[in-house]
């Protein structure tokens, strides 16, 4: 844990990555590691990687990796200001692009941009899909666990919360083989 | 918002399924607030089955493209989803709802998670579970993706250019690693200027 008057610089950098992020928090990841493990020595290679697991295991938007880093460097004050930078510049800028393009919704223009960018939008989802999978390929179990995974949602024969506690199980009883 | 402006389109679209609203302000809230809770590896996959198929605030093609513009705009793409519905059905108090929805109990839990992680970081079953959860992150966000693709049938640019833009722009990022930026200049741009075209009066 780390003094209150690191709090200004955390929230100073998270508040310059938020505009940065664009395809997620997620995308800022190595930035925010420059900062925070080798620049200044607030966390560990570890910690920092353990933040990001965490946040994945836990229900939620993945951005709340960034509470859980700020929490490491500086307790409660550090999640709170870390949140706040990364979430209010982009915040404004949504909330204002959105009304700005909601008057104009039936326009040549906004129709134009968001058919454009929808089927590029879905190679998106499918490539974070393939990338997250990575580290499963290795072990046919998993592998299968995916494809069951896809299958059921598609069929729609179990709820994804489902899913993810079958998935804990599986994962549970194969770390005893 | 009870008419769909792309059934105006020149495309002969099959009407889409009939749109619910939420009725309070507090109906945001607790949606995002169900969403989030459920949605362990990322909340994507949750958000669009409650959204579209069960509450049905909106249709799938247009969570599709407001899932676009959410991937444009920089910030965390399901906060900026959840922005703009919350915003679209009751205004700044609509997106505070849903912003408050998606992160307030989510944020408790997931620093509850990392204080209580130190103690159990080793135990081989833990290891365990994450790497289960993992798989199953991968698979839904998989699959959510195949059902999106559905909701590009009616799109302006016909479907065999959207399946194929769908394909570059996944193949770009999954193995030549290519930036956000360079994929939105390369594809998005002449995409978009495509599309534009075909929507011409």
């Amino acid at each position: 844990m780390n003094a209150p008057h690191d709090l200004f610089p955390l929230f100073l950098h998270f508040l310059t990555l938020s505009l940065l992020a664009i395809g997620g928090a997620i995308t800022t990841t190595p930035e925010m590691h420059r900062y925070l493990v080798s620049e200044h020595g607030w966390l560990s290679d570890a910690q920092f990687t353990a933040s990001v697991a965490i946040a994945q295991a836990a229900p939620g938007p993945n951005l709340l990796f960034v509470a859980v880093l700020g929490w490491n460097v500086a307790g409660w004050q550090g999640a709170a200001v870390s949140m706040l930078g990364i979430l209010l510049p982009s915040t404004t800028l949504t909330l204002s692009a959105t009304r700005w393009a909601s008057t104009r919704r039936e326009s040549r223009g906004v129709r134009a941009f968001s058919q454009g960018l929808a089927p590029i939008a879905v190679g998106l989802i499918l490539a974070t899909s393939w990338l997250l999978a990575k580290p499963s390929m290795a072990e046919p179990l998993m592998v299968g666990l995916m494809l069951f995974t896809v299958i059921a949602l598609l069929r729609d024969w179990l709820a994804p919360v489902t899913l993810v506690a079958i998935g804990a199980a599986i994962g549970i009883a194969n770390s005893y083989t | 918002m009870t008419t769909n402006p792309r059934d105006a389109g020149k495309r002969s679209a099959p009407t889409p399924e009939p749109h619910n609203t939420p009725t309070k302000v507090a109906d945001i809230f607790w949606a995002f607030n169900r969403l989030a809770l459920q949605g362990f590896g990322g909340v994507l996959a949750v958000a669009q089955r409650e959204l579209v198929d069960r509450l049905k605030w909106v249709s799938r093609e247009e969570f599709t493209e407001l899932l676009a513009a959410a991937q444009v705009l920089p910030g965390p793409n399901v906060v900026n989803l959840c922005l703009m519905l919350g915003d679209r059905f009751f205004g700044l108090r609509g997106a505070f709802a849903a912003l408050a929805g998606m992160l307030v109990a989510p944020t408790l839990i997931v620093l509850a998670m990392a204080a209580l992680y130190s103690q159990y970081a080793n135990h081989a079953q833990v290891l365990g579970a994450l790497q289960g959860m993992g798989a199953v992150a991968a698979g839904l966000i998989g699959a959510t993706g195949i059902k999106l693709l559905a909701g590009l049938r009616n799109n302006a640019l016909g479907r065999k250019l959207c399946f194929a833009l769908t394909a570059l722009a996944c193949l770009s990022v999954a193995l030549l690693h290519l930036p956000l930026v360079m994929i939105l200049a390369l594809l998005g741009l002449p995409a978009m200027a495509w599309a534009w075209h075909e929507l011409r009066p």
